[in-house]
């Protein structure tokens, strides 16, 4: 009862996350590939309520950041101008869910951009960046585990089931998966792929590796629980019975896994939006200007970022509730399936 | 125990006796540069005078290849190289001029074709032995050599023939060059002397150019350099030491160099030399990106930063206009046929936002660049080029006058589209390990994607982009850069010919694949057996600008040179020439030894 309770809260979590992140055109103010080159790392700007003159606003806003005179980087709020944030109004083309065309924005300001989360070295609105950058590293994510579960099910349900040869077969393959330095085959198989890949391909070509990479893990433990179950009582019983193989682990093998796969599953999926981060980070996911969570880290790699930009790192910070979500899930459920190991 | 202490008094005493007698023998040697040696003609440099000793640590980004100057194509050798050689008149990095160097002075025959160079009297390797006319005459041999392969053959031969000389005496040598040529004393910078007595057995055995490894035994290499080789730590750093027979003394009589040691060190990254500079392990620093040049200049504390103004690199975006083979894919044919278009070219040029790259991919720290010559060259660049400010609107109409239409996309954007209908997509490549380049080529996409271009930037290795560029050509354009060596223009003529390697969009052409490409080899050589400099302006003027009219290249920007240095430096005049920083190595000194003895 309680676990189940924790169980949804995690959820709700994880749900309203996505949620901002797949109507990411909606929450974002600004078109995330467009630039404004008069505004290169511009920092966050801060939201008052009370102005220079000491008087109230109701509706918050934002003061605008002019160039100090003769530098390339260095702002000072202009207190003249003010930028009051407005909601609910019409901005970037986007389509929500890909398919309805709209211009609908949760908020922006008249006249001049408002930078939540500060801008990139092209001008770049940060705070859109991160929300369309988070539909690329989630889904990733999410179908990459899903590929991997699916391999790692079928995969793991022959090898458990029938044993023999093809359990020694398919558990040595595993072994040599899981033993392969990845990441260096990476960079072998970019190499050998065309020259330009959009981002959809980019994207689906992430999904299937990481898919291939990760099959190995899952598929050893669904070996595990399908050996066991296969020697349970019930399951000798309706083989008694007559029933064929492909009904036994349908209706009573298969089923015993999907608590591992569940705990499986949310531990994955933060694990591969991590690995599709190191690609981008490395210049191997999807290609510049498309945004993904790795991509806008990837400017972390110079060292005149680190030291005057300190907004670049927030990306990395507001990802945290995503993972802790997702591990949080994880455990919950762990604690779920193996409710005598809790104290482990 | 008593016969033990015995004996070591007793050697104790041998060895003081040795050590005074050791003395008795150096004391005068090195006493010697210090008198007035009337058989040595020493060339005195103006300046600050510097004070003597101490130890200057430079970065390199990579170990150097050799010391070889026979075949050092990289960076860092070259930069070793020059502090470990000399050659006999030299470029002076700061202006732009030649001036006297292992040659006290050379004269030019009325008819240009005669050059007769005097020897400076008394010059010695580093190792001590004499420099005549013989190793000059050895040196050009195995220049001129065709199985030794070294870059500097190209600039000793004119129109196919090479370059020829004779002695006159062991201090006296005539060049006789088979064409008169506009600046040929400039083609003497870059030629180190050679020592014959080391040199010419492994010459002979046809082993030369594989000579000069780093770990070559320091009594086994000479030059005629200010430092000579002391160690090499693999992988750690290469420490040349003071060359006491250097050939130079500054305006109060002492001997060059001032410094006792040179230390490269190998740091293999951007990041890491500006992490050794700012914590004071190394005391100079150049090629610094404009980024963190600005984050040096804003934590300085006791260095000096310093912007030597716009140099002689240029940064471009050119179009892959080679003649397809069978093995050129079809698709890359295909748009081939918009590239050759010189309206598509002159288009996408009007469209580049010349002014943004200058001012988010350099800070500021440049300059927009409208042809192959820098702003950095005001001798060479021509004024009548025309500067025109981005034009969307131009590169609008120039397509449309090419045949191209727009054509509405789903959401409302309007992609451009070729007579057949096919939509313009294509790929710039471009160096992955180069920031800078990556940053232009996202922001051309960006422009171009406002004249409805589809563009995708790919950022590749620098070996497999050249790879394509100028053996593959499997590529659709591609932005990259080049540093001309000299401010004068024959050094790039590898650029400008229609027959050279590095006419990048058609590199190595058997003939001119097109008429302007034929005229510009036309002006290119005629201006160099140009003999006077107004001549030679107007002919390279005109080869400017036809470049201008037909986008070959597109040029982007031009970055400062950025460099800093540690304020105990003395003399540091930073050049926008290579070696930017120690190209006056041999000047350089430090105010302060206390600080660095501590080291």
């Amino acid at each position: 009862m309680r676990a189940g309770h924790a169980i949804s809260r995690w959820l709700v979590l994880l749900v309203a996350l996505h949620a901002i992140v797949i109507f990411a055109g909606f929450f974002a103010p600004y078109d995330p590939t467009e630039q404004e080159r008069k505004n290169p790392y511009l920092p966050p700007m801060r939201l008052h309520c009370v102005d220079s003159q000491g008087h109230f606003h109701l509706r918050p806003f934002a003061y605008a950041l002019n160039l100090r005179e003769g530098s390339f980087d260095q702002y000072e709020e202009d207190t003249a101008r003010l930028l009051p944030v407005k909601f609910f109004v019409l901005g970037a083309n986007y389509r929500l869910l890909g398919l309805v065309p709209s211009r609908w924005h949760l908020f922006g300001a008249d006249n001049e951009r408002i930078y939540l989360l500060g801008s990139d070295s092209f001008g770049r609105d940060q705070l859109s960046r991160f929300l369309y950058g988070g539909r690329i590293s989630l889904f990733t994510g999410l179908l990459g585990a899903g590929v991997t579960l699916f391999l790692g099910l079928f995969v793991g349900a022959v090898a458990g089931y029938y044993g023999g040869w093809r359990d020694d077969l398919l558990m040595r393959l595993a072994e040599l998966f899981l033993a392969l330095p990845w990441l260096y085959l990476l960079f072998a198989l970019r190499a050998f792929l065309p020259l330009a890949v959009g981002p959809l391909q980019a994207f689906f070509l992430i999904v299937a590796v990481l898919g291939m990479v990760g099959w190995a893990r899952p598929a050893r433990l669904v070996r595990g629980v399908v050996l066991s179950a296969k020697e349970r009582d019930f399951v000798r019983a309706a083989r008694g019975f007559g029933a064929t193989d492909g009904y036994l682990l349908r209706r009573h093998i298969l089923p015993e896994t999907s608590s591992v796969l569940l705990t499986q599953a949310a531990i994955l999926v933060p694990q591969f939006v991590l690995a599709e981060m190191t690609l981008s980070f490395l210049g191997l996911g999807v290609p510049e200007p498309v945004p993904s969570w790795g991509n806008l880290l990837s400017s972390l790699q110079q060292y005149s970022v680190l030291v005057s930009y300190w907004w670049m790192y927030l990306p990395a910070l507001i990802m945290l509730p995503f993972f802790v979500g997702y591990l949080g899930l994880g455990s919950v459920l762990q604690q779920r399936a193996e409710p005598s190991k809790i104290g482990r | 125990m008593r016969t033990a202490r015995a004996n070591c008094s007793s050697w104790r005493i041998i060895f003081v006796l040795l050590f005074v007698l050791a003395a008795l023998f150096t004391l005068p040697v090195a006493a010697s540069p210090q008198q007035k040696n009337s058989k040595e003609e020493l060339l005195v440099l103006p300046g600050e005078i510097g004070r003597s000793g101490g130890r200057l640590v430079v970065s390199l980004r990579a170990e150097p290849k050799t010391l070889n100057p026979l075949n050092a194509p990289d960076i860092s050798s070259r930069e070793v190289i020059g502090a470990m050689q000399a050659d006999l008149v030299h470029i002076n990095r700061a202006t732009l001029s030649t001036e006297p160097a292992l040659a006290k002075s050379w004269k030019i025959s009325p008819d240009g074709l005669q050059y007769t160079l005097v020897l400076r009297r008394g010059l010695k390797f580093s190792d001590g032995s004499p420099m005549d006319a013989d190793d000059v005459q050895f040196t050009f041999r195995v220049y001129l050599d065709e199985k030794v392969h070294a870059p500097q053959r190209a600039l000793l031969i004119f129109d196919g023939k090479p370059i020829s000389l004779q002695k006159v005496d062991s201090q006296t040598i005539v060049f006789q060059v088979p064409k008169p040529y506009a600046v040929a004393e400039r083609m003497f910078d870059g030629c180190a002397i050679l020592p014959r007595h080391l040199l010419e057995k492994p010459y002979k055995e046809g082993k030369i150019a594989q000579l000069g490894a780093l770990t070559t035994a320091p009594n086994q290499w000479a030059g005629l350099g200010p430092f000579r080789l002391k160690e090499y730590v693999a992988g750690q750093r290469l420490a040349l030491e003071r060359n006491p027979y250097y050939w130079k003394t500054d305006t109060k009589g002492n001997r060059l160099p001032y410094l006792d040691e040179l230390v490269f060190l190998f740091v293999p990254s951007a990041d890491a030399q500006v992490l050794r500079f700012q914590s004071g392990e190394t005391d100079v620093i150049s090629r610094l990106a404009a980024e963190n040049f600005s984050v040096l200049s804003r934590q300085q504390k006791d260095y000096t930063m310093v912007d030597a103004g716009p140099g002689l690199e240029y940064n471009f975006l050119f179009f892959n206009l080679s003649d397809p083979t069978e093995k050129t894919p079809a698709d890359i044919v295909q748009r081939q046929k918009w590239f050759r278009d010189v309206k598509f070219r002159q288009a996408v040029s009007s469209a580049v936002d010349r002014e943004a790259i200058v001012r988010l991919v350099y800070q500021g720290r440049g300059a927009a660049l409208w042809g192959l010559v820098t702003p950095g060259n005001r001798r060479w660049a021509d004024e009548k080029l025309p500067h025109p400010p981005r034009s969307v609107e131009r590169a609008r109409e120039l397509v449309k006058e090419a045949g191209f239409s727009w054509g509405a996309a789903g959401n409302g954007d309007s992609w451009l589209q070729d007579s057949g209908g096919k939509p313009v997509e294509f790929s710039i490549i471009t160096q992955s390990s180069s920031a800078e380049r990556s940053k232009m080529a996202a922001l051309i996409q960006d422009d171009l994607k406002q004249l409805g271009m589809r563009v995708q930037v790919v950022p590749l290795e620098s070996r497999s982009l050249l790879d394509r560029v100028t053996e593959t050509k499997e590529y659709d354009a591609c932005v990259l850069g080049a540093a001309s060596t000299d401010a004068d223009p024959n050094v790039d003529i590898n650029v400008w010919l229609s027959s050279g390697g590095l006419h990048l969009w058609n590199p190595s052409q058997t003939h001119p694949a097109t008429p302007w490409e034929a005229e510009i080899d036309r002006l290119f050589n005629a201006q160099m057996y140009a003999r006077t400099f107004e001549e030679r302006k107007k002919l390279y003027d005109r080869a400017q600008e036809i470049l201008w009219e037909n986008q070959p290249m597109i040029f982007l920007a031009s970055p400062d040179i950025l460099t800093g240095a540690k304020k105990s430096v003395g003399n540091f005049r930073p050049a926008v020439l290579e070696p930017y920083v120690l190209w006056n190595v041999e000047q350089l000194y430090l105010r302060n030894e206390a600080v660095n003895a501590t080291r």
